[in-house]
């Protein structure tokens, strides 16, 4: 029965991927202002550009061939070239794709486990001082625009006290002699973006997480644990948090989109060469190819992390089925 | 045998808009083996008595005086620590299966198997073996305490609550409307199987319920209750047929009997009264058919009928005279 | 049976007002709300700004001082005044964008729950893939091809913005459809345009009021995202253009914090406000909530 349950939610995936994949097409190609006709027309082009685009999109053939010559070229994990980088599209995100790994990982790990706690807190101790520290930081963090922070962050640590450097992921001119040191130096520069991606996060799960254990510490199963004689402790972990995780896990999932937003804000402020700082180049120099794979790359990430979620919700709430 | 004595119990709300005298100046008593139906409208302090011998109190609420003797003991100044060991291992409690009562997330088993490891000290094995034995006990089939709980119907449901209150051999078990929302064939099969049990095992029962027609094949003695306070008590032939209250007679005739003749049952008239406020004098006098200026004024007095059979009226049996 | 009507929706209004005063994330966020919204609507007046009006070069980046109260900015203007215009521009786009999304996702919402069947299914195929689709990155896309115009932005985050309001408009929609009240008025002959208009869509109400709120708080700070990240109009003074301008003119590394910090404030108040307005409604209009 689970299995049944998982392929039916591959497939829905793959259709919402499919979906996706048609989206992105017409998007960049019938849309008015039409990306084409600027692709064609764009100075910063070279010819070969062109004339891999002509070929790329099949121009001079009917719309449907077109679309299928898109399809295939997708299949073959062709994206075109990039107009500011001159190399296929595949190959700048590939070598981009590392870099917000780390930091989006880095984030996310340290903002559940925190944003997780301070909820179960928060909702234990409702209507204590810590519930309303907690969460009136978590009202205010969701409303800082995530740029803002990292400026804030930047002025007060990296050029008040001088703790961090301020951009980019390696000090330039710097040559290391151990693994050591350059480490040091990487992580000195992760500091700051992992920080603001995490203070914006973090409230979020809070909320979220104590909202919803406020929920399940109203449940009957809940007094029935206390009756059995178990303390607050046991009753929190053993009871209140399994049945609380749950809708975590598919805000987890749901999060993903608003994660990739504070990325490409993040990584715009402390210029860290990731996807998100990519895409910020691709936009400011209209270099709609990039932009595109890009955006396809993020999508379909986003639909599978979604499926993981539902994959994982399955196997631990019992009552899923099918 | 003495188990449980109650004596002037008050537990007090103290909630925005005022103080709720959910219990007033309970008093009761139970005896080893023996069986007390506890009944009366919603909201007239029945559960809040029972949540208050093992203080099982939402956080609003408190004793504020009276005593809770546990085979002489009295708990109600006991640590938290202390309660915690009364709790299941002497008073257990089944709660409305059927509804939520049981952790959705959890084998049913392991609920059961937490108590007595708890209390009684087993490692895990033996426990689930003992819950295996609970489930025969309550004619479940043993190979089910692996089940969740929405693989169970709320007849089943119901019964695992039964194995659960017995797993640590209470001598007290507090029924909080365990029958509530059963159909009637297994509400009948559920209370046998309580009374079997009680009788085998020499344990102490209070059923607390609003449906006074189910107690009486099940409980040696009634209390009724009415706005936080026992109205009436005694054997029930002397609820059933000889009761002195106008409260007790109005809520009796309030079920429809089988056994007489056919006719549309009484409707007590008005609402429950206001906690907060309660009225003066006796605390049922607004709604009284039979209230005198006395009634509005005084306070009545508990009244002895006969051996063991109190109410509270100044005018004790006033309806069936003429 | 209208009087009655109105007097039980007059009690709802009067209850509804009377938890409201009681609840001070509530009436926090509505001072805060009320403040900015009269500044941006009389501050420009009295003290008027035009972006394309540059300072001498003495004017440059001056800190606070009596004529500049929030000092000047990297062309020589004068950031209080350039603070109270961007409200105006910034309080609109959230507005109008707000009211887009309102619109689109209570009318998709109310159809797809009141005509079911395979209308319900497609609306909600498309409103779960607005759903999943990642949204900064598709507002970037969608604002860099349409070209940076203050009402491509204002359309764009409407366009986006909608599909939460159109999954709690049809669940509610597909609860007060099955109530018994509504069988009633259809028995007697009400039709469909009917049934929506006169006794679907007040009872949805309050809960697209509670959600107008927080698309509000979501639309201000998606402007103000957007402008940052280079695609707003250069032609209106908003908060978030006065950050990109900060950041481009590196104000932050410069340290002169007057020019980042208020409009950042600025945006945090409104949004906080939103929010706090957003979830004191919650709480009042949610009964699970209220509970707690």
């Amino acid at each position: 029965m689970k299995k049944q349950y998982v392929l039916k939610k591959v497939l829905q995936s793959l259709v919402t991927i499919f979906f996706v994949i048609v989206f992105n097409y017409f998007l960049f190609r019938i849309m008015p202002g039409n990306p084409l006709a600027m692709i064609m027309r764009n100075p910063r082009a070279s010819a070969e550009a062109i004339e891999r685009t002509k070929e790329l999109f099949g121009l001079g053939r009917p719309w449907y061939m077109q679309f299928f010559i898109y399809l295939g070229n997708l299949l073959e994990g062709d994206l075109g070239l990039s107009f500011i980088h001159k190399r296929p599209v595949i190959e700048v995100i590939w070598s981009r794709i590392m870099p917000t790994i780390i930091m989006v990982g880095l984030a996310q790990i340290l903002s559940i486990v925190v944003g997780i706690l301070m909820g179960v807190i928060s909702a234990w101790k409702r209507g204590t001082k810590i519930d309303v520290i907690a969460l009136s930081f978590s009202l205010v963090t969701y409303s800082v625009p995530t740029f803002w922070l990292g400026i804030i962050l930047i002025s007060v640590f990296s050029i008040g006290l001088r703790l961090f450097p301020t951009s980019g992921m390696l000090t330039p001119g710097r040559t290391f002699y151990d693994t050591v040191s350059m480490l040091k130096d990487y992580a000195s520069h992760l500091f700051l973006p992992v920080l603001t991606l995490s203070l914006v996060l973090i409230g979020e799960y809070a909320l979220t997480m104590r909202n919803t254990l406020l929920d399940v510490l109203t449940e009957d199963y809940m007094t029935t644990a206390k009756a059995k004689g178990f303390d607050d402790n046991y009753i929190i972990k053993k009871h209140a948090v399994p049945n609380a995780m749950l809708p975590m896990i598919t805000l987890i999932a749901i999060n993903m989109g608003l994660i990739i937003g504070g990325t490409i804000q993040v990584e715009t402020i402390f210029s860290w060469p990731g996807l998100g700082r990519l895409m910020y180049e691709a936009l400011n120099g209209r270099d709609y190819p990039l932009l595109q794979g890009i955006f396809l790359l993020i999508t379909i990430s986003v639909i599978l992390a979604n499926l993981i979620a539902d994959i994982t919700y399955s196997y631990l709430d019992p009552r899923v089925k099918s | 045998m003495e188990l449980l004595r109650i004596n002037n119990l008050k537990t007090y709300f103290n909630i925005s808009s005022g103080t709720v005298k959910a219990v007033d100046d309970v008093s009761l008593t139970l005896d080893y083996g023996e069986s007390l139906g506890l009944v009366g409208e919603s909201g007239c302090g029945k559960t809040t008595t029972a949540l208050s011998i093992t203080q099982l109190l939402p956080s609003e609420g408190s004793i504020v005086s009276g005593e809770i003797l546990l085979e002489g003991k009295n708990i109600v100044n006991l640590s938290d620590t202390e309660i915690k060991k009364v709790r299941w291992k002497e008073v257990s409690m089944i709660f409305q299966g059927a509804m939520n009562a049981l952790n959705p997330v959890m084998r049913i088993g392991d609920q059961i198997a937490e108590a007595i490891i708890l209390h009684e000290k087993l490692s895990y094995k033996d426990a689930i073996k003992r819950v295996e034995e609970l489930f025969q006990l309550v004619e479940l089939e043993p190979k089910r305490i692996s089940n969740y709980p929405h693989e169970f119907s709320g007849g089943m449901k119901q019964r695992a609550m039964i194995a659960m209150a017995l797993a640590c051999n209470p001598k007290l078990i507090i029924g909080d409307e365990p029958t509530t929302a059963l159909d009637v064939m297994v509400q009948a099969q559920i209370l046998n199987l309580l009374d079997k049990l009680r009788k085998e095992l020499n344990m102490g029962i209070i059923l607390i319920t609003h449906d006074l027609s189910i107690l009486g094949e099940t409980c040696d003695k009634i209390a009724v209750m009415y706005a936080g306070k026992i109205v009436e008590t005694g054997y029930v032939e002397d609820i059933y047929n000889n009761n002195k209250h106008p409260y007790t007679y109005k809520l009796l005739s309030s079920f429809p009997n089988i056994h007489k003749e056919r006719v549309m049952p009484d409707a007590i008239e008005g609402i429950p009264p206001d906690l907060i406020n309660p009225p003066s004098g006796c605390r049922f006098h607004p709604r009284c058919p039979y209230a005198k200026d006395i009634c509005g004024k005084e306070e009545p007095r508990m009244e002895l009928a006969n051996e063991g059979h109190y109410y509270a009226c100044h005018f004790g049996g006033v309806y069936n005279e003429k | 049976m209208s009087t009655i009507k109105k007097e039980m929706r007059k009690r709802k209004i009067d209850g509804f007002l009377n938890s409201y005063k009681t609840n001070k994330m509530g009436l926090i966020g509505g001072g805060i709300l009320a403040f900015f919204i009269i500044i941006s609507l009389f501050g420009p007046l009295i003290f008027p700004f035009d972006p394309m009006e540059f300072g001498q070069a003495s004017d440059v980046l001056q800190p606070p001082s009596f004529n500049h109260i929030l000092g000047t900015d990297d062309l020589g203007r004068d950031v209080f005044r350039n603070l109270l215009a961007g409200g105006r521009v910034s309080l609109m786009v959230g507005i109008l964008a707000t009211i887009i999304s309102m619109l689109l996702g209570t009318t998709i919402g109310l159809m797809s729950g009141f005509l079911g069947n395979k209308t319900d299914m497609i609306l909600m195929r498309i409103t779960d893939f607005f759903l999943v689709l990642p949204w900064l990155p598709l507002v970037l896309v969608l604002a860099a091809i349409l070209g940076t115009s203050i009402w491509n932005i204002i359309l764009v985050i409407g366009l986006t913005s909608w599909a939460g309001t159109a999954r709690v408009v049809r669940s509610q929609t597909l609860s007060l459809k099955e109530r018994p009240f509504i069988e009633r008025i259809r028995a007697i002959g009400a039709d469909d345009k009917t049934i929506i208009i006169r006794h679907i869509l007040p009872n949805v109400f309050p809960l697209v009021f509670a959600n107008t709120i927080l698309v509000s708080a979501v639309a201000i700070l998606s402007e103000t995202t957007l402008s940052f990240l280079g695609l707003g109009d250069t032609t209106r003074a908003s908060w978030g253009m006065m950050l990109h301008y900060a950041f481009q003119s590196g104000a932050a590394s410069s340290g002169a914090f007057w020019y980042f910090l208020p409009p950042g404030i600025c945006v945090v108040l409104v949004v906080l406000s939103f929010t706090f307005l957003g979830y004191a409604f919650d709480e009042i209009l949610n009964p699970k909530l209220r509970r707690r």
